[in-house]
Formats: C-alpha cells, sequence, structure tokens
C-alpha cells in the first residue's frame, strides 16, 4: 500500500518568541500566572488604546528568518485578521498578510537512520503575529460557560509556514526537530511544547495516480498538535484516512470529481482516540478581511541590517556537523548526537576535543559516559561534575599511558564525585605505572602457583588465562589487564 | 462682567493676576451650565464635585507659589470619547454606557498635568460617526443659535457648549470633519490638527488613520493656547509625529507676511448655498484687502473625497467597533433570555424537520454577539459597520477598499501641489448653514455629503481650521474653513487669528433667558 | 453592481449583527444607494498608485522590551459583563 500513493506535507509552525513583555504592550510573557493577571488596557483591547511594536521581537523574528535562509523585503507592515472569538478581545488578530516581514527560505533535514534522502524542506514565509488568549472549558463542573484568560493574548509569534515538500511522518518529525534545534541555537525562542511556545498544525493530501491520471486528494488542515509524536500519528492517521476515502470515492467519475472538488477541511486531532475528527465550520469563517493597521508603522529594513543580523548569527546546527565531521573526523552519526543535544553540549565536547588533542576519544566519552550519567541525573551540561578541562586531562592522560585505560572509568567517577582533576584521581586511587619485569615476576609467580591453568592453555584453551588476569588484579590493582594476558601467555610459550 | 464672558486667555490672565479665583470661574461656569444647558443638551455629565475640587487645588497650589500648568484653572469640557479614568467614557453609546476606563485618554491626562479643571463630558454622535449629534443614544444636543437646528457632529456637543458659553474651551474630535463642521454649524473656532500632531491613545477609535483631537474654542488665541497643551509626540502612539510643538500662542500676533491664498475652484459649484458662498466670498476679500494674494487653484479630485471617505472611515471602523462584543467590557445581552430564544428556535425547526435550517443556526456565542451588537449599537453605527465590513470582504477589497486607498493618495498628491502655489486654502465649511433637527435622519448619503468641504483634509492628513465669517438672513453662523499644509498649525492659526483681528463675528453670542428652563 | 438582501445577510453575520426584516430591507436599500455613489471612484485612473493606508508615512516605531507592571486582576475583568473573579464568562465555547 505504500507505494499507492505519495504523502504530501507542510507544516505550518507558531513559535513563541523569548521577549520579555508583549508584542504590543508591556506586560510579562511568563509562563503559568494566574489567569488575567498579565493584561493590560492595550491587550485587553479596552477603547481608544494603541499598539507599539515590541523592538526586540521584530529583531529576534529577523533573526529567524535570516536563519532559515529567507529573504528580507525592505518594506514589511502588520494588518488585521479579523474574526470573533472570545479569547481575541480586539476582534482581530494583528498579523501579517501580502507583505510579510520574510519570505522564500528553506530548512535542510536529514536522517541518521537513513530512512529519508537528506532534502531542503522550502520554506514559503515567516511572519510576527501575536497570540490570542486562552479558553477554558470546564466539563467537569457541566456548567454553560466557558472561562477566558487574557495572560496570553499579544504574546509575540512567528508563524513559519513550509512548502509543501515533506513526504513521511519522519520527514516532519524531522523537520519540526531540526526547526526546534536551531530555534533554540540562535536563542530565539524556548521551543516548549507543553507551553504552548511551539505549535504545529499539519497539511496533509496524497498524491497518487489513478488510471494514468495525477490525481491529488483534497487538502486537510489538522489542528491540535501537541507534541512531535503527536504529528507523525495524525499524519500516519490521516494518509490512510484519506487513502481509505479516495477509494470510497473513487467511482465512478462523477463521485470521484466532486470528491477531488472538496475545498481544504479542518480536522483536529484526538492523541488518546489516535484519530483526527471533522471540525465544524461555517462557510463566512475564512473571510478574514485583512486591512493595513492603520495603528501600527510600516518596519523597513536595509541590507546592511540585514547582513549584520546574518554576521551576527552564532553557527547553526547544519554548519556544526558539517565541521564536526570536517575538523574533527567524526562520523554522521556521532556529529548528528552531538549537535542534537544543544549547543551547550557541543561547546563542552569542543572543549574535550580541543583540550585533549584526541576528538574520537573525546566524543566516545561525551556521547556515552557524560550522556549517561546527564540523563541518570536528568540534568544538563552546565551543572555537570567534571569540567570539559578535567576530562581533557582525562583522556590525555589515557593516551599518554599515565592512566590504563582499564582504570579510567573508576578515575572518572572519582572525578564525577568530588570534582578533581585526573591527577588527583590517579593519586587517590593509587593508580601508578608497574613496570614491565615487576609484571613478569608477578605472572611468574602465579603461572607456578596455577600448573592446571598452565596444563589447558599448553592443551589450547588460551581462554583459561582469564583466571589469572583477576588473580594479578588481586596483588597488584595497577596491573594492566592485557598486559598481563600478554606476559602469561608470552611465558608459558616459552615453556616456563 | 462675568468671568464666564472673558475668552479662556482673559480667563487665565485674571486667574494669573490673582484678580479671581479658580473655584469662582468653575461656579460660574456650573452655574450657566445648570441654567441654560437643558436647552442645550451639550452635557452628557457635569463633574461639579470633581471640577471644584480641582480648581481648589489650581487655588491651593497658586496660593503656596507651586508651579502651575499652562492651563492653571481654566475651564475646559470634552468629548465623551476621550478616556477619563474619573468616570465613565460612553461615546454616547449604549455599548459603554458603563465602561470605566482604568486609563486617561493621553490628552487628558495632559490636560490634567495643564492644570485644567474638567468641568463634564460633552455629546456627540455616537462613537463620532454622524453630523448632527442626532445619533447620541442618550440626548439630543441643539444648536444654541435656533433651537430646532442642529448643532452639527459628531462634536456637536462640543461645538453647543462654547458658543452657548458653557465652557471657554472644549476638546472635539474630527474625523472627516467633524470638530470644523459644528464649529461653523455654531459659530465658533475649531481646529483639527495634523494628523499625527495630538496623541490618539485614550482616543476611542473610529477611523484610526483618520481621527485627530482638537480644540474648540470663541476664538482662535484660545484654540491656539488649547492646542499647545494637548499636541506632542505620545510614545504610547506609533502614528504620533515627534516633532516639537511650537508655541502657537506666543506667534500668533505675528501677521502672514505676502501671505498666498487659494481658492478651490471646484469648491463652487452647484448645492453650494448662496449665502454661504457670499459669506466665504466676503472672507477672502477681506483677507486680500489685509494684503494676502488671492490665487485659484485646482483640487482635481475633491470632488471622489466623499466616496473615498466612505470607504476608508467605515473599514476601519467596522474593525475597531468590532472589540465591542460582550465579553470583556461593554454592553451584553440578556444571556439568560438569548438561551430560551435559540432553544425556542431550534425546537421550532427540528419540530419542522428543517436540516438546513439547524445546519444555519447560531451557536449560542455567535447568537450572544449579534444580539449582544444589535441592542448594543444605534442605526448609523450599524449602518457604518456594515458598509466597512462589505467593503473588506472577499471580492469587494480591491474595488472598494485598495481603491479608495489610491485615490486616497491621489487626494493627497493634489493637495502638495497646491501648496507648491500658496500657503493656506480657503474655503467653505459646509454647504449649508444647519439644518433642523431631524431633517436628514432618514437620507443617510444627503447626511454624507455635507462632508464634502472637510473630509479631504482627513484623507490628505493636513490641518484645518473653521472660523466664523457670517450670518445668513435667519440669524445662523456660517464658517469658514482654511488648511493648511502638515504640521503648519502655526500659520493657520496665524492666518485665522489676522482675520478675527479684523473682523467681529466671533465676539457675537446666542440669547439666553435669564431664567433657567424648565 | 447592486446590493442583494442576501450580500446584507452575509454581512450581517460577518459583521455580527442580528438584523430584524425591517432592519433588513432598510438596510439593503440604504447600503445599496451609498455603495452606488462609492461606484464612482471606479472612474478614477489609479494605474500605478501607491494605496495610502496611512496619513503620515513613519516607520520603525518600536518601544523597548521592558516589562510594565499590568492591571491588578480585579480592575482588568471590573468592566466584565460576567465574570466569575479569575476570567470572563462567555456561553460554551466548544469543539473550538
Ligand atoms: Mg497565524
Ligand atoms: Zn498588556
Amino acid at each position: 500500500m505504500s507505494n499507492a500513493y505519495t504523502t504530501v506535507i507542510g507544516l505550518e509552525v507558531h513559535v513563541q518568541l523569548a521577549t520579555h513583555s508583549k508584542l504590543f504592550c508591556r506586560c510579562s510573557t511568563q509562563f503559568g500566572a494566574e489567569p488575567n493577571t498579565q493584561t493590560c488596557p492595550v491587550c485587553i483591547g479596552m477603547p481608544g488604546t494603541l499598539p507599539v511594536m515590541n523592538r526586540q521581537a521584530y529583531q529576534l523574528a529577523l533573526r529567524t528568518a535570516v536563519a532559515l535562509n529567507c529573504d528580507i523585503p525592505e518594506f514589511t507592515k502588520w494588518d488585521r485578521k479579523q474574526y470573533y472569538y472570545p479569547d481575541l478581545p480586539k476582534g482581530y488578530q494583528i498579523s501579517q498578510y501580502d507583505l510579510p516581514m520574510s519570505d522564500d527560505g528553506f530548512l535542510e533535514i536529514a536522517d541518521a537512520k537513513d530512512r529519508f534522502e537528506p532534502k531542503r524542506v522550502r520554506i514559503i514565509r515567516a511572519h510576527l503575529e501575536e497570540d490570542a488568549g486562552k479558553s477554558i472549558h470546564d466539563e467537569a463542573a457541566g456548567k454553560a460557560d466557558s472561562e477566558i484568560d487574557l495572560n496570553r493574548t499579544g504574546t509575540p509569534l512567528l508563524e513559519i509556514v513550509s512548502q509543501p515538500d515533506m513526504r513521511s511522518a519522519a520527514e516532519a518529525r524531522a523537520y519540526l526537530e531540526e526547526m526546534k534545534l536551531l530555534l533554540t541555537y540562535i536563542g530565539v525562542s524556548d521551543c516548549n511544547m507543553q507551553e504552548g511556545s511551539l505549535r504545529c498544525d499539519a497539511n496533509v493530501n496524497l498524491h497518487l495516480d489513478h488510471e494514468g491520471e495525477s490525481i491529488a486528494t483534497p487538502i486537510v488542515e489538522i489542528k491540535n498538535l501537541n507534541s512531535f509524536r503527536a504529528v507523525e500519528r495524525a499524519i500516519e492517521y490521516e494518509a490512510a484516512r484519506q487513502y481509505k476515502e479516495w477509494q470510497e470515492n473513487s467511482e465512478p467519475p462523477k463521485a470521484r470529481q466532486k470528491y477531488l472538488a472538496r475545498p481544504k477541511q479542518t480536522r483536529g486531532w484526538d492523541d488518546a482516540a489516535g484519530v483526527t475528527r471533522a471540525q465544524r465550520e461555517k462557510e463566512e469563517s475564512s473571510d478574514y478581511r485583512y486591512f493595513p493597521d492603520p495603528d501600527l508603522a510600516p518596519v523597513i529594513t536595509k541590507g546592511d541590517e540585514v547582513q549584520a543580523v546574518r554576521e551576527a548569527l552564532p553557527e547553526l546546527p547544519a554548519a556544526l556537523r558539517e565541521r564536526l565531521g570536517e575538523d574533527y573526523g567524526l562520523g554522521t552519526y556521532d556529529a548528528d548526537v552531538l549537535v542534537n543535544q544543544g549547543r551547550a553540549l557541543v561547546d563542552y565536547y569542543l572543549a574535550v576535543a580541543d583540550g585533549s588533542g584526541d576528538p574520537k576519544a573525546a566524543c566516545n566519552w561525551v556521547t556515552q559516559d557524560v550522556l549517561r550519567v546527564l540523563k541518570d541525573q536528568e540534568s544538563t551540561i552546565d551543572q555537570f561534575g567534571v569540567s570539559a578541562e578535567n576530562l581533557a586531562g582525562l583522556v590525555k592522560a589515557i593516551d599518554d599511558g599515565q592512566l590504563p585505560s582499564s582504570r579510567a572509568r573508576e578515575a572518572f567517577e572519582v572525578m564525577l564525585a568530588d570534582g578533581s582533576a585526573v591527577d588527583a584521581a590517579i593519586t587517590k586511587l593509587g593508580i601508578e605505572q608497574v613496570d614491565e619485569s615487576a609484571l613478569e615476576d608477578l605472572c611468574r609467580e602465579l603461572l607456578a602457583a596455577n600448573p592446571k591453568i598452565v596444563a589447558d592453555v599448553q592443551d589450547g584453551k588460551q581462554q583459561a588465562v582469564g583466571a589469572l588476569i583477576g588473580q594479578a588484579k588481586k596483588k597488584n590493582p595497577n596491573a594492566d589487564p592485557a598486559l598481563v594476558r600478554q606476559i602469561c601467555l608470552k611465558l608459558i610459550g616459552e615453556g616456563v | 462682567m462675568s468671568l464666564a464672558d472673558l475668552t479662556a486667555s482673559e480667563l487665565l490672565d485674571t486667574l494669573g493676576r490673582g484678580e479671581a479665583s479658580a473655584v469662582e470661574a468653575a461656579r460660574e461656569y456650573l452655574a450657566l451650565i445648570e441654567q441654560r444647558d437643558g436647552d442645550i443638551g451639550s452635557y452628557l455629565r457635569v463633574d461639579a464635585e470633581g471640577a471644584l475640587a480641582q480648581a481648589a487645588e489650581v487655588d491651593r497650589k497658586r496660593e503656596a507659589g507651586e508651579e502651575l500648568g499652562p492651563l492653571a484653572g481654566l475651564p475646559v469640557a470634552v468629548k465623551d470619547v476621550l478616556c477619563d479614568s474619573a468616570g465613565a467614557t460612553t461615546c454616547a453609546s449604549r455599548m459603554l454606557e458603563q465602561f470605566h476606563p482604568p486609563y486617561d485618554a493621553t490628552v487628558v491626562a495632559k490636560l490634567k498635568a495643564a492644570d485644567a479643571v474638567l468641568l463634564g463630558r460633552l455629546n456627540m454622535d455616537e462613537f463620532a460617526m454622524g453630523g448632527s449629534t442626532e445619533n447620541s443614544a442618550f440626548q439630543v444636543t441643539r444648536n444654541p443659535w435656533d433651537r430646532g437646528r442642529t448643532p452639527g457632529g459628531s462634536s456637536g456637543g462640543s461645538a453647543a457648549c462654547v458658543a452657548a458659553g458653557l465652557a471657554p474651551l472644549a476638546v472635539g474630535t474630527d474625523t472627516g470633519g467633524s470638530i470644523r463642521q459644528p464649529a461653523g454649524l455654531c459659530g465658533v473656532v475649531g481646529l483639527k490638527p495634523t494628523y499625527g500632531r495630538v496623541s490618539r491613545y485614550g482616543l476611542v477609535a473610529f477611523a484610526s488613520s483618520l481621527d485627530q483631537v482638537g480644540p474648540m474654542a470663541r476664538t482662535v488665541r484660545d484654540a491656539a493656547l488649547l492646542l499647545e497643551a494637548i499636541a506632542g509626540h505620545d510614545p504610547h502612539d506609533a502614528t504620533s509625529l515627534e516633532e516639537p510643538v511650537p508655541q502657537y500662542a506666543a506667534t500668533l500676533d505675528k501677521p502672514l507676511e505676502g501671505l498666498r491664498l487659494g481658492v478651490v475652484k471646484e469648491h463652487y459649484g452647484a448645492g453650494l448655498d448662496g449665502e454661504v458662498e457670499s459669506a466665504v466670498r466676503a472672507a477672502i476679500a477681506q483677507y486680500e484687502s489685509l494684503g494676502a494674494e488671492v490665487r485659484e487653484i485646482s483640487l482635481p479630485h475633491s470632488k471622489y473625497a466623499v466616496a473615498t471617505y466612505y470607504v476608508i472611515a467605515p473599514s476601519e471602523a467596522s474593525s475597531n467597533l468590532a472589540r465591542y462584543d460582550g465579553v470583556h467590557y461593554g454592553y451584553r445581552t440578556d444571556q439568560t433570555k438569548m438561551v430560551a430564544e435559540l432553544a425556542a428556535e431550534r425546537k421550532a425547526l427540528s419540530d419542522a424537520g428543517d436540516e438546513a435550517g439547524l445546519a444555519q443556526l447560531d451557536t449560542a456565542l455567535v447568537r450572544m454577539y449579534r444580539k449582544t451588537r444589535a441592542e448594543g449599537f444605534g442605526p448609523e453605527v450599524k449602518r457604518r459597520i456594515m458598509l466597512g465590513t462589505y467593503a473588506l470582504s472577499a471580492g469587494y477589497y480591491d474595488a472598494y477598499y485598495l481603491k479608495a486607498l489610491k485615490v486616497r493618495r491621489l487626494i493627497r498628491q493634489d493637495f502638495d501641489a497646491a501648496f507648491e502655489q500658496v500657503d493656506l486654502i480657503a474655503s467653505p465649511v459646509t454647504a449649508a448653514p444647519a439644518f433642523k433637527l431631524g431633517e436628514m435622519v432618514d437620507d443617510p448619503l444627503a447626511m454624507y455629503l455635507v462632508d464634502l468641504y472637510t473630509v479631504s483634509a482627513n484623507l490628505a492628513g493636513i490641518p484645518g481650521i473653521s472660523v466664523p465669517c457670517g450670518f445668513n438672513t435667519a440669524g445662523l453662523p456660517i464658517g469658514l474653513q482654511l488648511l493648511a499644509p502638515p504640521l503648519k498649525e502655526a500659520r493657520l492659526l496665524r492666518g485665522a487669528h489676522m482675520y478675527q483681528q479684523a473682523t467681529d463675528w466671533h465676539q457675537r453670542r446666542p440669547a439666553f433667558s435669564a431664567t433657567p428652563s424648565e | 453592481m447592486s446590493l442583494t438582501r442576501q450580500d446584507v445577510e452575509k454581512v450581517a453575520l460577518l459583521a455580527r449583527l442580528q438584523l430584524t426584516d425591517d432592519e433588513l430591507a432598510t438596510m439593503t436599500d440604504q447600503l445599496a444607494q451609498i455603495v452606488d455613489y462609492v461606484d464612482q471612484l471606479a472612474e478614477v485612473d489609479t494605474d500605478g498608485v501607491e494605496p495610502m493606508a496611512h496619513a503620515v508615512e513613519v516607520a520603525n516605531v518600536f518601544a523597548a522590551d521592558e516589562v510594565r507592571p499590568s492591571l491588578p486582576r480585579e480592575a482588568a475583568l471590573a468592566n466584565g459583563p460576567r465574570t466569575n473573579g479569575r476570567g470572563y464568562l462567555v456561553p460554551a465555547v466548544l469543539g473550538d
């Protein structure tokens, strides 16, 4: 069935920009306050009040648009999008219509697990607008009223609309994850989905062949997608549902024509039931009567300002992955793991790699040991007990032979526990270099005491030597197991 | 001579010299209001207590030698469209009858900071929509010169109040002529500043790209005094201009040397009342005798101004008034009754098996909106909301709204070209003197055409002033309008003052019986 | 083009106004008359003319991103026609 159609997906992402105050008034945007405690006459839309645009919101929007490779037109303006809803106190949302602040960008996505080919998802536009408030319907109380909270009203949002360039739920998810990563790298949003800082609607339809004719099924907009997982599930569900619907309506030709001419539909995702459901809409509800907001001045952004924003951008995830591959010799998978953890972890890694001069080993330590501990401790890298400098010291000590790799993990645990440098850990653990002749003496002693093992090895059972390694460690904890094994085999071979 | 006979400037001097107190002035005006306003209906609410308290505070400050604001002790009345945290702001609408703004409009804050004494709130057309003040949800305002006639509108309360001597100064607003037209019909001075000269913050919006707040007074000097106090940049209004405010009053007496006065040839066609035309032509002749050079100019797109205005203004209004939905403030329909009605309708449709009807039936929320707005707004407001909604709706936007924005630019370009040749433009304010109350209520288009001479200035964003220039044989005032390029209020005021120095139209007063009407 | 009663009904819903049959009839006549008058704009040649949405041409007006105190909740809700002390109440908003 997967060959029977192609799923075509476009995503509309709303990102809350990380300002202190709202887009058009100076109320706080802090999440989680008591209902209606972060409002003022402006964001309540009281008569006579006027919006004044938050400079930082515009700057964050501009930075994002530039990072998404968008063009920034010199002239942009704000429009009113008009509809009635109780969480929209002015009766219109201030948004952008025909002259958005940016257009025509792209975001590149790839999959470390190779489920799809790397691709460039084109971005139609990104524009700045204000958020609405919240309606709470208390079904438990069984009352006929909904309660309106306007705290969120007027929070700055960037709406990013992609072309329908994605072809699977996995691609859609990768787009969202890469988007989130990019936005957090450039510091424009915390992208917290639980708090609604990142919201997503998906436009989905199917392309298929019907008796040599290319068919595109009517587009469905899926709303209420509250997690990346929900986006994936909803797209998969919707593709299957649309295919079934197509099959039911593909014949006779009259029914097919009628089906294909259906207008775009809006469906809501029910996460618990795992289904999308049609949402009731009236014909007039899409007549938004946009017109330029007379209360707001347009914004003119010159090319040199855009250039300055571009130059001030931090290194973006894609470039960073490339640098990790080229300059540090990391494979795609490792680079991905590091970069996806966020800039702070990458910086930590880079410090370990540069400090130790061994990027591969640094990568192993960071992606395995460090990440394991962070996961166990449910903490982040800035709270991590081993400084990058100290971890670099540890890697270096191993490479220099100062610390046997067999005891490196022990040293790491000590460093983690007390924040010490590798030298102190070595001292604390009593690790010292055992010289080879001393080790040979120890081995001779062990072989003499274990004739059975010697005989077994001589009979070809080389693994029998393993028992000696344990004994050696008991007698001298600094004995390098590999060396013990090697010396024992050598001595047996020499017929000791 | 009573304090209320003085102009605002004279009263300010009298108070400044300590020859009278602010409380005395306020008392005198409050008594006059009590005596005369029953006939006129200019005030919606008089705040005697607040005014006397403010006046007493000014007197105390003066006594104590504290610094005083530029309007210290001057009574001022404000159109009920500028928010004042001291009480209700209703816009003469049922919708806002109970609305108490928790903030002051910037203009109101400036008046308070200037130590003005705020007497009360003036009647107007509901949401400033209209030209007769008959669209007020609460009361009729009568023209002090003829109580059977309109004072004009929408700042009819402001004009009538000043004409009747019930405040030396009043604040009005002008979206398509709403200061200048009532000033003309009531024989007072009214100035609409350059768009952006006076902050709109806290001015309940009618058409945001056209609205301006301005002074109304008996003399040009008084208008200059008030404008100076309320003008200036406001960071809360993104369309306010960051230009310093000139000293309008101090420069007033400098006559305009070599003034080039423009007369618009398109202004003198059919429809212009003969007596109005003679008065305006006489005023122009007066300017010539004062040394001005009169030049004929053309504003070729001026004939489209009313059509342009009646697309743009209602479009913006339909959006600005969307916020009155009964959710966050203002009037809400009786919800219990509404829910019951809706249930009855649903049952009737259901009993009749009318599936299509059921599908079309409003939800409770939509019905709440629709009933709230149907009951809260008067007919003219509804008409404009409908007109604007239509002009912006899918399929009509380009033909109406966008087209009107383009014609608007042509109108502005006409002015730019004209002001290359002349310093000021003179014209009638209205085609005829005040009409009878009730005369035009059933003919909205005729009512709209009254704005013919005034709307262009709003579309172009330029300043304009109306000054009395005569009376017709029936004793009704006639106004002269002067227009100036953007931000040339000082020139406009000097030009108007020049005329008032040479004439005495502005000194005439309507008659009042000595006893209170009751 | 002349305005029909159906047009007016549709606009009334868009504008969230409830009009009685009488009002609809009057409104249709009056709006048609006004629209006919406004239709004269069509005769103006506006090719290449930039629309003028603002009376003054200012650009780039911003405020600094500094939090100022909000209204106390009682003050914010004080004008609400129906509240529960926490929020504004409206007839049920169902199914979004
Ligand atoms: Mg949006
Ligand atoms: Zn606010």
